[in-house]
C-alpha cells in the first residue's frame, strides 16, 4: 500500500512550502437575499516559503489573521485566492517527477490522505482538542489507522513509542486513560504525539502553550524543538507571543490586520526591527528583568477589524511614520531591505 | 485614617487557609507574612494554583462557603479584618481595599450599562450624596482610566476587551481605596493594551500613592511594575523581598527556576530551563520543604523538615540550600536590543 511505503524526508533547506498571494475573506453582515455585503479580509495577499527542517513564527495581535493562516496551510480552510504549493514526500510520486510542486487545490480524495499524513496540526486547547471519551491510545492511535499504518497489534508499540519521545513514561501508565486525567502540560504532550505519530514533515502549531502553566510551557516548548529537529521537522509557529517566537523559530514573520508586514531572522529582526508596528509590538513587551528600561509606546489608537479595509497602507491610522503618500496608495509591496529581511513599509 | 510612613498599610500575619472539599481538605495557604507599605506596589507570582488568588480572596473577605481561615491575621490601617461581620467588612471592602478582578469579560454585568455598574458601586458605599454627583464622580474616573466619558451609558459588549478592563480598574477605584489587588489584571489582553494598561495602573497608583498588589503568573510583568516580589509554591510564600534583589540573585531554587523558564526579547537568547514535574497536590502536601521533589538541590533534611529562614539584606527565603549569587541567571541585561 501506498500509505506503508517509507518516504525518505525531505533533505533540510529544500522548499517545503511555498504561499503567494494567500487571501482568505469572511462574509459578514448579508442583505436580504443573503448575500454577503461586506468581508472580512482575514488574510490578504500574503507571501512566504517554508524550507525543510525550517521553523516560521506568525506573531501578531488577536484577529490579525495569524490562525486563518494556519489553518488554511493544513486545509482545514480553502483559501478565496492564491496559491499554495507543497513538495511534500509520497504526494507527487505518481504525477512525475519527484520536485513538481502540488497546488493545494489539486490536493483531494486519496492525495488529501496522504497530503494529512505529511501535514499535521496542534491546536491551543489541550482540554478542547481531545474527545473527552476516549482513552490516549484511542486518540494517538486513530491518524495511524485512517492513514492504514501498522497492523492493529503493531499499533500499541507505535503508540507506546511515541508515548515515550513525548515524555509520557511509562507509556503502559497513559496508554488507557481518558483526558480528564491529565494535566494541561500532559494533554499538550499527547496532542503532540498525536500529530507527530505519523512521521509528518510540516507541522502546524497554533498557540500551543498559550493556556499552559510556565513550567509545563517551557517543558514542551523544549520538547516540540527537540523533536522537530531531531526528525527534521518543519513548522509555522502561530502565537501572540514574541518572547516565545524568538525561542522557538529561526524566521519571525510579523502580521497586522491579514498582512505580513516584516519577515526576517529571527534575531535580525529583534535586533533591527523596520517596520513602525514590529517596533510598536517589541517595545510593548514586558522584559523580565527589574533593571531593563523599555522605551515608550510609539503607537495610538486600537486595533480594528479588517472589514472591506480603505485603500493604503493597512498600519496608515495608527503609524508614527504616515504620510499622505501611505494612505493614497495601495498597501506597500513586500520589499527586501536587507538580506532575507523583507518589509511592507514606504517609509523605512 | 492617616498611617504614619513606618506603619504598613496592609499586614499579613501567619495567614493559613483551608478548603474543605469532597477529597479532604486542601491547605490552600500555609503561614503567609507580608507587610505593604503606602505608595508601594508588591508582586505576587506563582504557578496555577499556588495560592495567589486565595490570599487575595483572604484579603477581600470574598471567600467561597467551604473556605475556613485557619490562623492569621489581615490588618489594614491597623485593624484586624478577618473577625470582623459581614456588616463591618463593608466599610472595609472596596473603601478601603478594592480589586482589579481577573478576566474583566465576567466581571462586568452585560445587561447593564458600564457607567451604571460603577455608579452603583460608588452609591452601595455612600460615598457620594446624590446620583449627579456619582456620575460626575465616575465621568472623572473614567477619564483617568483613559476612557471617554461619554462611554458610560453604553454596554459592556460594546467595549472592546481593554476598555472593560479600563472600567474595571475604574470601578476598583470608585471608592478611594487605600490598597488595590490586580489579580491577573492584563492576562488575556494584547501585548499593546497590555503595555498601555500597565502603565496607566502605574501613574495612577504613584499619582494618588496607593498601595497595589499585582497578582500573575507572568513575571515579566511583575518585574516591571513591582518594587517587591512575593514568590509562592504549595500555599507558602517561598521567597520575598525587593523586586531588583530577587531577580539580581534568586535565594530560593523555585526563584531561580520560574525566572529561569521565561523566554525574553532582550538579551542573549538563552536555553530555558525546564521546571519537570508538577506542582504538589495540596490535599496531602510533601513533607518538610514542599518544593523538594521537584528541586535539583534537595538532600534529605528538605525531605523530613521544615526550611529555616534565610536573608540576605531585605530579601528571604525559606531553604535548606540558598542560592549563591550567580551572575548567569540574570534573565537579561540592561539596555539591551
Amino acid at each position: 500500500m501506498e500509505a506503508n511505503q517509507a518516504h525518505t524526508p525531505p533533505a533540510a533547506g529544500d522548499q517545503l512550502v511555498s504561499v503567494s498571494g494567500l487571501t482568505r475573506q469572511f462574509p459578514v453582515g448579508r442583505s436580504l437575499f443573503r448575500r454577503a455585503t461586506s468581508f472580512i479580509h482575514a488574510v490578504d495577499d500574503v507571501s512566504f516559503q517554508l524550507n525543510a527542517g525550517d521553523s516560521l513564527g506568525l506573531v501578531g495581535e488577536s484577529g490579525c489573521g495569524k490562525t486563518t493562516v494556519g489553518k488554511l496551510l493544513v486545509k482545514l480552510l480553502e483559501p478565496t485566492s492564491g496559491r499554495i504549493t507543497y513538495r511534500l514526500p509520497g504526494l507527487d510520486v505518481a504525477e512525475g517527477p519527484e520536485n513538481v510542486p502540488l497546488e493545494a487545490s489539486a490536493i483531494n480524495g486519496r492525495r488529501l490522505r496522504a497530503f494529512r499524513r505529511q501535514v499535521q496540526m496542534i491546536f491551543q486547547d489541550p482540554y478542547e482538542s481531545m474527545n473527552p471519551r476516549r482513552t490516549i491510545y484511542d486518540t494517538i492511535a486513530e491518524p495511524l489507522a485512517v492513514q492504514g499504518m501498522g497492523t492493529v497489534l503493531d499499533r500499541v508499540d507505535m503508540v507506546s513509542e511515541i508515548l515515550m519521545l513525548v515524555g509520557l513514561t511509562p507509556p503502559a501508565t497513559f496508554l488507557f486513560r481518558h483526558p480528564h486525567e491529565l494535566s494541561g502540560g500532559q494533554r499538550q504532550r499527547v496532542a503532540i504525539a498525536r500529530a507527530l505519530v505519523v512521521e509528518p514533515s510540516f507541522v502546524v502549531a497554533d498557540e500551543p502553550t498559550s493556556m499552559l502553566d510556565v513550567s509545563s510551557r517551557t517543558g514542551i516548548m523544549n520538547l516540540m524543538q527537540q523533536l522537530a529537529h531531531g526528525l527534521g521537522i518543519a513548522y509555522l509557529y502561530v502565537t501572540h507571543d514574541l518572547a516565545v517566537a524568538r525561542y522557538m523559530c529561526h524566521r519571525i514573520a510579523v502580521m497586522y490586520l491579514g498582512k505580513i508586514v516584516e519577515l526576517g531572522e529571527t534575531e535580525e529582526l529583534l535586533r533591527n526591527p523596520l517596520h513602525p508596528y514590529t517596533r510598536a509590538l517589541l517595545s510593548a513587551v514586558p522584559v523580565p528583568n527589574p533593571e531593563y528600561r523599555r522605551g515608550p509606546p510609539s503607537i495610538v489608537g486600537d486595533l480594528t477589524a479588517p472589514i472591506d479595509p480603505p485603500e493604503g497602507c493597512r498600519f496608515y491610522d495608527r503609524c508614527p511614520l504616515a504620510t499622505n503618500h501611505c494612505r493614497d496608495n495601495p498597501h506597500p509591496a513586500f520589499e527586501e531591505k536587507a538580506p532575507d529581511h523583507w518589509v511592507a513599509c514606504y517609509e523605512v | 485614617m492617616t498611617a504614619s510612613a513606618a506603619s504598613p498599610v496592609l499586614k499579613v500575619v501567619d495567614l493559613s487557609l483551608r478548603y474543605l472539599t469532597r477529597g479532604g481538605e486542601v491547605k490552600a495557604v500555609q503561614d503567609v507574612n507580608f507587610e505593604l507599605a503606602q505608595g508601594e506596589a508588591l508582586g505576587l507570582v506563582g504557578e496555577s494554583g499556588c495560592g495567589k488568588t486565595s490570599v487575595a480572596n483572604c484579603l477581600m473577605r470574598l471567600l467561597p462557603d467551604n473556605a475556613q481561615l485557619v490562623a492569621g491575621q489581615v490588618f489594614l490601617d491597623g485593624q484586624d479584618i478577618l473577625p470582623l461581620s459581614e456588616d463591618q467588612i463593608r466599610e472595609y471592602r472596596w473603601q478601603r481595599i478594592a480589586m482589579v478582578f481577573q478576566a474583566a469579560m465576567n466581571a462586568l454585568d452585560p445587561v447593564y450599562k458600564v457607567g451604571q455598574q460603577v455608579v452603583e458601586a460608588i452609591e452601595a458605599h455612600g460615598v457620594e450624596p446624590t446620583l449627579s454627583l456619582a456620575r460626575e464622580r465616575v465621568a472623572g474616573l473614567f477619564r483617568m482610566v483613559g476612557l471617554d466619558p461619554a462611554l458610560m451609558d453604553r454596554y459592556p459588549h460594546e467595549f472592546s476587551g481593554g476598555m472593560r478592563q479600563r472600567a474595571v480598574i475604574a470601578m476598583a477605584l470608585s471608592c478611594d481605596p487605600r490598597v488595590i489587588i490586580a489579580d491577573e489584571p492584563t492576562t488575556a489582553l494584547d501585548v499593546i493594551v497590555q503595555d498601555r494598561i500597565l502603565r496607566e495602573l502605574k501613574g495612577i497608583q504613584q499619582r494618588l500613592h496607593m498601595a497595589i498588589i499585582y497578582i500573575s503568573h507572568d513575571i515579566a510583568v511583575v518585574a516591571e511594575v513591582t518594587d517587591r516580589i512575593g514568590v509562592m509554591y504549595a500555599g507558602r510564600l517561598v521567597e520575598y523581598g525587593p523586586t531588583a534583589a530577587v531577580f539580581r540573585a534568586p535565594l530560593h531554587p523555585y526563584t531561580a527556576a520560574l525566572m529561569g523558564s521565561f523566554p525574553s526579547i532582550a538579551g542573549e537568547k538563552r536555553v530555558l530551563a525546564n521546571l519537570s514535574g508538577e506542582p504538589p497536590n495540596l490535599i496531602d502536601p510533601p513533607s518538610g520543604c514542599p518544593f523538594h521533589p521537584r528541586c535539583v538541590h534537595a538532600t534529605d533534611v528538605c525531605r523530613q523538615e521544615i526550611p529555616p529562614r534565610v536573608e540576605r539584606d531585605d530579601q528571604w527565603a525559606d531553604c535548606w540550600h540558598p542560592l549563591e549569587e550567580v551572575p548567569s541567571l540574570q534573565p537579561a541585561k540592561a539596555g539591551g536590543t
